[in-house]
């Protein structure tokens, strides 16, 4: 398989479907292990990665998911390839920039992957749709079990699964879920968000964005203690309270926009209509801050029934107005598709070669004009 | 206490010496002490240096002394000064070559958690599985105890008792 099969499109969770769709992206599992019997990474010689990525690749490739799997050798791909994986979440940004014979196993639909030679042997992850983190832990136990009938992980009695760095110590488990939070920031809540997260000893930080910037409204929650609770604890706190608490006050701040800032909200999704729809140059950051409230304003019609002058002029009229036929405004799956196929690696993956910043500034708006004009 | 060989000087050094079931003890100041011969890291364990510094939140320089820079995993050849630059581990076996300075900065970084809870794999072997249970029941018992819920750390006793027997 080559990654042009799946650039030309969004991934299965990055549709905007399941549960709490309007404010949860999609949830992750993610869990770090590491082989009995060999050292970690870092004192790991390059012969030493090799057969550890040798072994673990054999025992993954052929692995029932009911999907197609593909492999990808990282530290042979070509930058672009990496950006590009990077950006779909496939690959961590510290694998693309990794050293070392390493790589990533793949299923098709992206709901899995298993990156090889990261910071620990072997760090698998499974990602759906929408708040599905039981799905997901349910998914993850099977496929952990399943190489575990193949290899020996490191596992202390005392400390569970051994990892290379001590804060990921015990169950190895990440949960994370990805979170669409434009209103907070818009009525400058979101600063509750980040203390109550921190009160919690959880992580936050932005998506798409340059470091822990977070562009077009993104956020992931994240746990950070690993040792001395069990993984159907922490999904429980997650799926059960944190998650939908944080949905709660999400969709407090759109009502609050609704009945007492009507005009901010209108003038933020107006906005940010005429410039997605009239720009010739735009920078991916740029692109993301303006379709976060496109997608907020098409969420507010569908789950809530919001009909403001700006909302409705999105999502029940063509953007052309020539084109007299087309009454349908513009869908979530299009903003969802120009969040994705906009960024810098997507961009140049599918055009066919690298594009310095100005001409794929030039390219993401001409896409983006297209595809809000066909709706 | 005053130092007693000077006994001028506040006593430093506090020694306790059993020698075939009698307890002796000296109390020296630093200066007596250098004169009989007695220096002080032959009668600190490095891994008690390495707690005591970390307890006193110390700063990168004071952890890593030369006697810190010693201490190495006989399989993997790591010490805890490039555990310091990465923060990564050399193998599964440093947790327990690094343990007593480990322990320490787990707990603080798992919310003051220090034993393992959730998935087992299933080829652990029995003996290592009931280990495992006993950890588990230990700990219920202490958060018990904490709670002052005795009818429940009754039970948990019984059950450790049960398993251990």
């Amino acid at each position: 398989m080559k990654l042009t099969d799946i650039s030309g499109d969004i991934n299965e969770w990055f549709s905007g479907s399941g549960p709490l769709a309007d404010v949860v992206i999609s949830s992750r599992i993610r869990l770090a292990r590491n082989l009995a019997g060999h050292k970690f990474l870092s004192r790991c010689s390059a012969s030493e990665r090799s057969a550890i990525l040798k072994e673990l690749r054999d025992v993954l490739m052929p692995l029932e998911l009911g999907d197609k799997i593909f492999y990808i050798s990282v530290d042979k791909a070509p930058v672009l390839d990496r950006s590009f994986l990077v950006e779909r979440y496939l690959i961590s940004r510290h694998h693309a920039e990794g050293r070392g014979p390493r790589g990533v196993v793949i299923a098709q639909r992206e709901f899995f992957t298993a990156m090889i030679n990261e910071e620990d042997h072997l760090r698998i992850q499974v990602l759906k749709a929408g708040l599905q983190l039981s799905q997901c832990a349910e998914q993850m136990n099977h496929i952990d079990d399943a190489i575990e009938q193949k290899v020996d992980y490191a596992f202390s009695p005392r400390y569970g699964y051994l990892t290379a760095c001590p804060t990921n110590l015990g169950t190895g488990i990440r949960v994370s879920v990805m979170l669409h939070l434009p209103a907070l920031k818009m009525t400058d809540q979101i600063e509750k968000f980040f203390n109550a997260a921190r009160d919690m000893n959880l992580a936050v930080r932005g998506l798409f964005g340059e470091g822990t910037e977070a562009a077009g409204d993104f956020y992931q929650i994240s746990n950070q203690a690993t040792l001395g609770v069990s993984e159907a604890d922490i999904i429980s706190q997650f799926e059960n309270a944190i998650i939908p608490d944080i949905a709660e006050y999400e969709k407090a701040a759109r009502t609050l926009l609704l009945s007492k800032q009507l005009d901010v909200l209108d003038d933020k999704i107006s906005r940010a209509m005429a410039l997605l729809g009239n720009a010739h140059l735009i920078s991916s950051q740029e692109a993301l801050f303006l379709l976060s409230h496109l997608r907020m304003g098409i969420n507010m019609h569908e789950y809530m029934g919001a009909s403001t002058p700006a909302i409705k002029r999105l999502c029940t009229q063509s953007q052309q107005d020539d084109d007299t036929d087309k009454t349908g405004g513009v869908s979530i799956a299009t903003i969802n598709r120009l969040f994705m196929l906009t960024l810098p690696a997507h961009l140049q993956l599918n055009y066919g070669k690298p594009l310095d910043p100005t001409h794929r500034d030039i390219l993401r708006a001409k896409i983006i004009r297209s595809e809000l004009a066909s709706g | 206490m005053r130092c007693q060989i000077c006994k001028e000087n506040e006593a430093t050094i506090h020694l306790t010496e059993i020698t075939d079931g009698l307890r002796n003890e000296m109390h020296l100041c630093e200066l007596c002490a250098e004169e009989e011969g007695i220096t002080i890291k032959s009668q600190v364990s490095i891994n008690e240096l390495l707690s005591s510094l970390l307890a006193a939140k110390p700063t990168d320089e004071e952890l890593l002394g030369d006697s810190e820079r010693k201490l190495s995993c006989p399989r993997c050849g790591f010490t805890l000064e490039q555990f310091h630059k990465k923060g990564l581990l050399g193998c599964p076996y440093d947790y327990e070559v690094f343990d007593k300075i480990l322990s320490v900065l787990i707990e603080k970084a798992h919310d003051g958690q220090t034993v393992h809870r959730g998935k087992v794999p299933s080829k652990t072997p029995t003996q290592m599985k009931s280990q495992i249970e006993l950890l588990d029941l230990r700990r219920q018992l202490d958060a018990a105890v904490k709670s002052e819920d005795y009818e429940k750390a009754a039970k948990l006793r019984d059950k450790i008792n049960q398993i251990e027997n």
